[in-house]
């Protein structure tokens, strides 16, 4: 009996100190248990340092994409603390994992935001993560900058979006296709809200400009077997394949495309989710000749990009490569530096006061910040792959493209987005 | 008054004790712990729920289910969905109409009032667990089998929430929502509310759980654990009671998930996938199985170790969970509960047998 | 016709990578009864062997010799995946027979490692693996209808695999000596078997198998730390379906699944495919509850 008695009341204690540990996890943190309000998490950094979150997925299935953003924040990060920092402090960044998952995406916002009380958070790669992610930031008017080309319909306050919207590089992109290569369309991608929203805006842009659509089909993410896919393809015979496929589909497609004996001469495939890193994945001689679109590639020609390249391959290796959402991170950073020292301050209203209209020379080009919407004008670009896995660009936009997340300038669009 | 009350809880003087301690410790929590780690807190318990009745099925009736992210998901996705009706207003929801569709679904049309959607959040699992245990215990699909199909499950539930995007959100999710009834899920006042909440449908839980083991029907859900066709000679239908444990499981599965929803505000496929569904095994086998507050202690230690090794170790705390589970299974196969036994028996030189706390396979 | 032709010959190609991955499964689960969830992490490891083995022979070899690489690839992976079987044999798997679920929860903590490992040596970002050559390109029976020699290989390489794990279990004296302990370890260690030695034999036989499986798969798919978690599942599905404990059970799940899912797939959609070939498989296990081939027994448990 004794013994059954000690059990239970070992239990007890077991679960006693289980609370008290919680408890000590928590003395830890800045003392603010009994403030009611939260609405004030990113304040003015009093300490030595300004703290910033970096919030990428680290492990699970995104990791192959977003590692290497994390590399290019920080990387960003350590430049501006050589050069003294910002407000004459250091940043101090402090790295999360988001595991490929939406809800850890939303709890370590949280933890960031309300135990560290970061000044801004650089994070996200999938849509579901940033809308994941969104409501935190809101709630506590935090700061998100989120790097990576995504479907638009979306302008949040307290986010800044410094990846192209739809207008930056689908719609174009679709334009130059219908003029230089056919108008049969295919519309290929995987099963999540990207690649359906942006091909519901593809249709409706084909019937506006004379294209056709002569198929479409989604694939479950992490399909890895598209013989079935080629073979509707080819029983379709479309001019173009829009792919809109995600991170390791695109490698089984593409390896699997070019066994079907399909090349790029015999049909046009234009990706928005491959870059550099991705054709380095999957290897030059499959995507010969593919094209993507984006904003930025390695070898765009700016003498801030020949400096941002040499300074990355410096510090991670010579044989890693830029690309567009890497490039997107870094200048993420560069742009809420600008927006701190023109507002005297980290406070968000005041950062977000500030950065409007604020231009910065980015690797891809001068860019600026959208009052509006906190989107930034890009340039487009569309690129065919070289033999030696970089982009030869083959058309571009020209200027910076206003960002307009809602199509509201596009008559055929109307409706789209409400 | 006090007496009255301590009454309630089962077992020994001392035990009562121990026990009313412990849940007014519980109850302080909100004292000592920011809001921020007092939801994070908040969501340990409402996953414990969880493991208390996926340990109802595996500890004692044999079954290993790697399906309750199913029961799970569809709970939390109920309360999801009105609270994102709620958060609309008149409109329909945001990720419809970027879908393409202008119209609620029929079946959406429920889920505007909140009983409702609460009941539905514990009914739909409840009523898929009795669907599938009904017609897989009697067909007498047992061990790995059993394990496999619900996987199978599990792709089926999740392949169709990503890809029905305009009725489920699909990738992304339901969220989006800040308020319940007026009350901002932000403010500290709503967090410790839900705590208690939280902690009222724990402390429920398990004790329909521990009245559903004591009873007849929980020995004879042992026993066809032990021996399924002795228990059939006997002259008992076990599938009946496996059915009933699976379908209280799921039950409890969905309970859990709505409680996870209010606290953390998203649900979304992955978190009914196959990895969280592994996951919450894990929880049991850590805590212990075939002890109901094994479970408990397993599904708290657990996410609260995955919480702190991952934001101390952000680039590489899958080696040292993964290195947990390896060192827990291989040193305490019957989990914390089994260790603790064990070393109480050392310390009281006793050298009972293990087999009193090493519990059969299914 | 023609459309009729290539997806046969794609429902075939399916069910052959299906078998391919589930065949050292059928090994360590089928025969050993170890739920081994790190299987996905040993298809990994034979694709980075693979990887580093082109990358040696790229650096280290004259160039005539690249386009055999393949093949030292192919031995590579296995021997690594065998050894890498062994090991973990040794250190965990061996305390944990007679206890399948708990092999299940110490297995998926051991996959979470080697996913990391992997990411810490090789960058989190996939890396490319060139295919030799000779396997480029495709068997032309009319202009529009091409066969790809990739999946060609992998039906052959499976056909061969398939011939000498049954060749090495039902007619070589180590594999009676296998069967013996499997069926039996008691009688077997009475017999003078080391059933210890067995053990890590069969079990480095299956990862072995799975490291092929992963060298083969980067012919078609992608290489990164976490492609294990694509193939677990499907791998599972085809062993238990067939039958636990029978070869010729696998072989017949996995052209049960690979077919119909191709065929789902081409009148519906991949998901829609996906979701009609799982549901297939609750509906059937109902049906038949053992799998396809059940294992005679008297015995009740």
């Amino acid at each position: 009996m004794r013994l059954r008695s000690l059990m239970t009341k070992g239990w007890a204690i077991s679960l006693v100190c289980m609370v008290l540990l919680s408890g000590c996890l928590s003395e830890k943190e800045p003392a603010t248990t009994t403030s009611g309000s939260n609405t004030q998490a990113a304040t003015e950094a009093s300490g030595e340092t300004i703290k910033v979150g970096i919030l990428h997925s680290l492990s699970g299935t995104m990791a192959i994409s977003e590692v290497s953003v994390k590399d290019a924040e920080l990387l960003a990060i350590e430049e501006i603390n050589a050069a003294g920092g910002v407000l004459g402090k250091q940043i101090e960044p402090i790295l999360e994992d988001g595991a490929s998952d939406w809800p850890t995406f939303a709890e370590k916002a949280g933890k960031l935001l309300q135990q560290n009380k970061v000044a801004a958070v650089f994070g996200g790669w999938t849509s579901a993560s940033r809308k994941a992610m969104l409501p935190v930031f809101e709630q506590n008017n935090g700061l998100l900058f989120y790097p990576v080309q995504y479907e638009g319909l979306e302008s949040s306050p307290n986010i800044f979006y410094t990846g192209a919207t739809t207008n930056q590089q689908i719609v174009p992109s679709v334009t130059w296709l219908l003029e230089n290569r056919g108008k049969k369309m295919f519309l290929l991608g995987s099963d999540y809200v990207f690649p359906r929203t942006a091909n519901k805006i593809i249709k409706a842009q084909l019937e506006a400009e004379g294209g056709q659509l002569v198929g479409e089909e989604y694939t479950p993410l992490g399909h890895t077997d598209y013989s079935t896919v080629i073979t509707k393809i080819k029983e379709a015979k479309p001019d173009i394949v829009y792919n809109t496929l995600n991170g390791d589909s695109n490698v089984a497609f593409f390896k699997q495309l070019k066994d079907a004996g399909i090349t790029s001469k015999d049909l046009t495939t234009l990706s928005v989710s491959v870059a550099e890193e991705e054709i380095r994945g999957i290897g030059a001689d499959i995507l010969e000749g593919h094209l993507a679109a984006w904003n930025y590639y390695q070898t765009t020609d700016t003498p801030e990009n020949k400096t941002f390249v040499e300074k990355y391959k410096a510090k991670y290796g010579s044989n890693r490569v830029t690309a567009d959402p890497i490039e997107a991170g870094y200048t993420a950073v560069y742009l809420w530096k600008a927006a701190v020292e023109k507002a005297g301050s980290t406070d968000v209203d005041k950062v977000k006061e500030a950065a409007k209209g604020i231009e910065f020379a980015a690797p891809e080009g001068k860019v600026t910040v959208d009052g509006d919407n906190q989107h930034i004008y890009k340039t487009v670009r569309i690129g065919e792959v070289g033999a030696d896995g970089q982009f030869k660009e083959l058309w571009n936009s020209g200027e910076p493209v206003k960002p307009d997340p809602y199509l509201k300038s596009y008559p055929w669009a109307a409706g789209l987005g409400e | 008054m006090i007496m009255n009350w301590m009454k309630l809880i089962p077992g020994s003087r001392t035990r009562r004790i121990v026990w009313a301690v412990l849940i007014l410790l519980l109850c302080m929590a909100p004292l000592f712990m920011t809001p921020f780690r007092l939801g994070l807190f908040t969501k340990f318990i409402a996953l414990a729920i969880l493991a208390v009745g996926l340990d109802l099925i595996w500890g004692y009736g044999g079954i290993l289910s790697l399906g309750h992210g199913v029961f799970f998901g569809l709970g939390a996705y109920a309360i999801a969905m009105y609270l994102k009706l709620e958060a609309s207003g008149s409109s329909i929801p945001d990720f419809m109409s970027w879908s393409g569709i202008n119209a609620l679904p029929f079946f959406w049309e429920p889920f505007r009032y909140f009983p409702v959607a609460f009941l539905l959040g514990i009914l739909i699992p409840a009523a898929l667990a009795l669907i599938l245990g009904y017609f897989t215990f009697r067909n007498r699909i047992v061990g790995v089998y059993f394990t496999i199909l619900t996987q199978a499950l599990v792709m089926i539930v999740v392949t169709l929430f990503v890809g029905k995007q305009e009725w489920t959100g699909g990738t992304n999710g339901l969220t989006g929502y800040r308020d319940i009834f007026g009350f901002a899920f932000q403010d500290s006042g709503t967090k410790i509310a839900l705590y208690f909440i939280t902690l009222a449908a724990l402390i429920i839980a398990y004790l329909l759980c521990r009245y559903i083991v004591n009873s007849r029907a929980g020995q004879v859900l042992e026993a066809s654990r032990d021996g399924e066709n002795r228990v059939r000679f006997l002259g008992y239908d076990p599938s009946r009671f496996k059915t009933f444990a699976f379908t209280v499981s799921g039950a409890l599965a969905g309970l859990s998930g709505m409680l996870f929803v209010l606290q953390v505000g998203i649900i979304s496929p992955s978190m009914m996938g196959i990895v969280p569904s592994i996951e919450m095994v894990l929880w049991v086998a850590l805590g212990g199985r075939g002890t109901l507050i094994g479970a408990i202690i397993g599904a708290v230690v657990l996410n609260a170790a995955k919480t702190g090794i991952s934001e101390a170790y952000p680039e590489g705390w899958l080696l040292v969970l993964g290195g947990l589970f390896v060192a827990v299974v291989v040193l305490m196969p019957s989990g914390l509960t089994g260790l603790w036994n064990r070393i109480v028996r050392i310390f009281y030189r006793q050298g009972g047998s293990e087999h009193a706390v090493i519990r059969k396979e299914g | 016709m023609e459309m009729l032709i290539l997806q046969t010959f794609n429902g075939l190609s399916v069910s052959s990578i299906l078998l391919l991955i589930a065949l050292g499964l059928a090994v360590t689960f089928g025969l050993m009864n170890v739920i081994n969830m790190a299987h996905g992490e040993l298809i990994m490891i034979g694709a980075y062997s693979a990887y580093v083995t082109q990358n040696l022979f790229a650096s280290y070899l004259p160039k005539s010799w690249y386009e055999g690489y393949f093949f030292a690839a192919l031995a590579a992976s296995f021997l690594i995946a065998a050894l890498m079987g062994c090991l973990l044999e040794t250190i965990l798997i061996r305390h944990l027979y007679g206890r399948p679920l708990d092999s299940l929860l110490a297995t998926w903590g051991v996959g979470m490692m080697l996913q990391q490992v992997a990411r810490f040596i090789f960058g989190a970002p996939n890396v490319a693996v060139t295919s030799p050559s000779w396997l480029n390109g495709g068997l032309a029976i009319t202009s529009t209808l091409v066969l790809p020699y990739k999946r060609l290989f992998i039906m052959a390489l499976v056909a061969l695999v398939l011939t000498a794990m049954y060749l090495y279990i039902y007619k070589s004296a180590s594999g009676r000596r296998m069967r013996a302990v499997m069926q039996n370890r008691e009688m077997a260690g009475c017999l003078g078997i080391s059933t210890r030695h067995v053990d890590s034999l069969t079990f480095a036989i299956g990862s072995g198998i799975a490291g092929i499986a992963g060298c083969a798969l980067t012919l078609l798919g992608p290489i990164g730390p976490s492609i294990g978690t694509y193939y677990i599942v499907d791998a599972f599905m085809v062993v238990v379906l067939g039958g636990v404990g029978k070869l010729i059970g696998t072989v017949a799940g996995a052209l049960g699944i690979g077919i119909f899912n191709t065929l789902f797939e081409t009148y519906t959609s991949a998901s829609i495919g996906k979701v009609l070939v799982f549901a297939c498989i609750v509906a059937f296990l109902q049906w038949k509850p053992r799998g396809l081939v059940a294992l005679r027994t008297r015995s009740l448990d």
